[in-house]
């Protein structure tokens, strides 16, 4: 299977890789959920994983930051390399991999911990800041970051998990901001969200996409089309199509894209 | 359509109104078994004391401090001859039936107290003999008395006392304090409670952390495969073994094998312990296994390991239900008898146990003890023990009940 892939604009973009994965293939027991998956990450830029459910894109998502490993019968075959490394050779640090490469699930799932320490644990555990009051800037800036900041300066030591739906969503947000990832990976971090939570996260996702490398799964094409600059298509664990967003939407190459993104799917 | 709904309606009715039945009918045994305990056993809370007015002679307790108990008793016996003259009383039979032993001691430590008191006469109060100690309690009535074939004069001086203000009832703080005796006025639950309270101890110190250790690495780090289904049977095996099985492997390993000092609460804590392991383990997984994954994947995700993740987060999430099944497991263990018995912890032990070195009993072998003992008087003992275990019993029940409801998570 060969994935299309649109020409880029520029020679240069195509250097400019911060993770690339080569014939990645993903395996539950006998069931192979990813086949022969490959595709160039491009730093500062949000790229959106879209299509079916069941196609495999939380789990390409949790190969990124070996989230997979916590999956008792998953195997992960292939090429993933971080900054040209690769994060399967042996001797390789999981934590700092995951360090480097945050992630937002989607369902919120705040600590049972009160808001702050939510957001602390991060960098108490990677022992990032010398004193209180660091960690109290850190806090500050992370939940600042993730727009969350005037709703609870008042109440950080209430529990994070009474927070609402959208308002833990940042808050899970500010705590995987809070280690300086350089990637976040956000698994439909919008689904259980009303679409006035869901416009906030959006515009946190225009807001980071500055500073940090955003992979982003979607179910919603209007999501894709106004959030990312790239967009991958994946059809039953294989990569069908990944190209400019803007490509993606007004000429898809593959027919399946096409039937997906105008909604004839079936 | 509607008929149908109705009927489903009646059928939930029933069902409803058969629950309340089981439920109330559980109740009234519950209310039944408490009333029927408590009537028994509540005299045993209380002891009858006569106040007596002796004399103490400077001649006789010259030497006070090495004076022996049976002199009061005989200064206490002539008081009690001079008050009968008074009364014209003749023949009470013997003496010790309203003032005994007990009374005696308990005269020779006021003296010992209060040296002065020699040479004059002193009005006190004393613990009373067995026959005065049941008709002050009301456990014996004058009709029972007659019964009895007691003499009609003792009878007739009890009233005496009664009329005149000379007998009265107060609370049994003894029965906390002293061990077992051959006697039931001079036998308390002290022993046995020190005994339980080593041995829980030491059941908890050694089941607690090594069933969270087990439970946590069986949950969340140990490989799925044949081992860990045969651990799993095994532990829920081990659940369902009868407890006497556990005193008998108490008494070949850790006795006989491993030279552990028998009848001490240490070789009962440890058999206790692993009695109530598979009990803690299995509700310690069941705890953690309702944590959800994503707490832990959470914790991982920020570069967390597993084992931070885990003991950070899931366990302390986990942790009311834990401790409930661990009280619940303490509950069961500490109203074990059936092992302790195999590893001889029956004997009958005067001295309350200053460490769980010392050979003890424990709260229900206590009772098994005394409900065996014919001596009349034991079998309110023993009902009054039982009310002091389900005391313990409940109030564990409850504290978990009111730990869970404290500790909850709310997600
Ligand atoms: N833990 C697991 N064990 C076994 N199979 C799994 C597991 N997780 C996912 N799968 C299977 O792998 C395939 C891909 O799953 P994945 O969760 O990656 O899909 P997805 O694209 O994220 O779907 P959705 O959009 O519904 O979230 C599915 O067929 C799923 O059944
Ligand atoms: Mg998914």
């Amino acid at each position: 299977m060969v994935t299309i892939e649109t020409r880029d604009a520029s020679a240069s973009a195509r250097a400019e890789t911060i993770i690339s994965a080569q014939k990645v293939n993903v395996y539950y027991g006998d069931f192979q959920a990813l086949k022969e998956v490959s595709i160039d990450i491009r730093p500062r830029q949000v790229t959106a994983l879209i299509g079916p459910s069941g196609c495999g894109k939380s789990t390409f998502l949790r190969c990124l930051n070996r989230m997979n490993d916590l999956i008792l019968n998953c195997r992960v075959v292939g090429k993933l390399l971080l900054n040209g490394e690769d994060i399967h050779r042996p001797g390789f640090d999981v934590v700092d991999l995951r360090t480097h490469v945050g992630m937002v699930f989607q369902k919120p799932n705040p600590f049972p911990k009160s808001i702050y320490d939510n957001v602390a644990y991060g960098p108490r555990i990677h022992k990032m800041a010398n004193g209180r009051s660091e960690l109290d800037g850190m806090v500050e800036s992370s939940l600042r970051r993730a727009g969350l900041w005037d709703e609870v300066k008042d109440k950080l030591a209430g529990l994070g998990t009474e927070l609402s739906g959208g308002q833990q969503q940042r808050l899970c947000i500010a705590r995987a901001i809070a280690v300086e990832p350089k990637i976040i990976l956000m698994d439909e971090p919008c689904s259980a969200l009303d679409p006035v939570a869901t416009g906030r996260i959006e515009e946190l996702i225009f807001e980071l996409r500055r500073d940090y490398t955003i992979v982003l799964v979607t179910h919603s094409m209007q999501q894709a089309a106004r959030t990312s600059q790239r967009t991958a298509f994946f059809h039953l664990g294989e990569l069908l199509e990944v190209g400019d967003t803007n490509d993606i939407f007004t000429k898809p190459r593959h027919e399946r894209t096409e039937a997906y993104i105008t909604g004839r799917y079936g | 359509m509607s008929t149908h709904l109705q009927k489903r309606y009646r059928r939930q009715r029933w069902f409803v109104a058969v629950s309340r039945v089981t439920i109330l009918l559980a109740l009234l045994f519950l209310v039944g078994l408490i009333v029927s305990i408590v009537g028994r056993g509540w005299s045993g809370f209380f002891r009858g004391e006569v106040q007596i007015t002796v004399a103490l002679p400077e001649t006789v307790l010259e030497n006070s401090g090495k004076v022996r108990a049976s002199v009061y008793k005989k200064l206490i016996h002539k008081a009690l001859l001079t008050d009968f003259e008074q009364h014209g009383i003749t023949d009470a039979g013997s003496l010790e039936n309203i003032i005994g032993f007990q009374g005696a001691l308990k005269l020779r430590q006021l003296v010992r107290k209060d040296p002065d008191s020699i040479g004059r006469t002193i009005t006190t109060w004393l613990p009373a003999g067995k026959f005065a100690d049941g008709y002050l309690k009301g456990d014996l009535s004058t009709q029972t008395l007659v019964e009895l074939q007691v003499e009609p004069d003792l009878i007739r001086y009890f009233e005496i006392l009664d009329r005149s203000n000379k007998g009265r009832m107060v609370f049994n703080w003894s029965f906390f304090t002293l061990g077992d005796s051959s006697q039931p006025d001079t036998a308390g639950i002290g022993g046995a409670l020190a005994g339980s309270f080593y041995m829980l101890l030491l059941t908890f110190v050694l089941s607690f952390p090594t069933a969270i250790l087990a439970a946590v690495y069986l949950e969340l780090f140990a490989p799925k495969n044949r081992w860990f289904d045969l651990v799993e049977i095994n532990i829920n095996n081990l659940a369902a073994v009868p407890s006497i099985i556990f005193g008998l492997l108490g008494l070949a390993v850790f006795i006989n094998l491993m030279g552990v000092p028998r009848s001490t609460p240490l070789v009962g804590g440890m058999v206790l312990a692993l009695m109530t392991l598979p009990t803690i383990v299995i509700s310690a997984r069941a705890a953690i296994k309702a944590v959800p994954e994503t707490l832990l994947a959470g914790a991982m995700s920020l570069g967390a390991t597993r084992m931070q993740g885990v003991f950070h987060h899931v366990l302390p999430a986990a942790m009311p239900g834990v401790l409930t099944g661990t009280i619940i497991g303490m509950a069961q263990a500490l109203g074990e008898t059936a092992p302790l018995i195999l590893i001889g912890m029956v004997a009958f032990i005067h001295h309350i146990p200053a460490g769980p070195m010392e050979a003890a009993t424990a709260l229900p072998v206590q009772i098994y003890l005394w409900a065996d003992n014919p001596l009349r008087g034991f079998a309110e003992r023993s009902a009054a023990a039982i009310m002091v275990l389900l005391a313990f019993l409940m109030i564990m029940n409850i504290s978990a009940v009111l730990l869970r409801k404290k500790l909850e998570v709310k997600w």
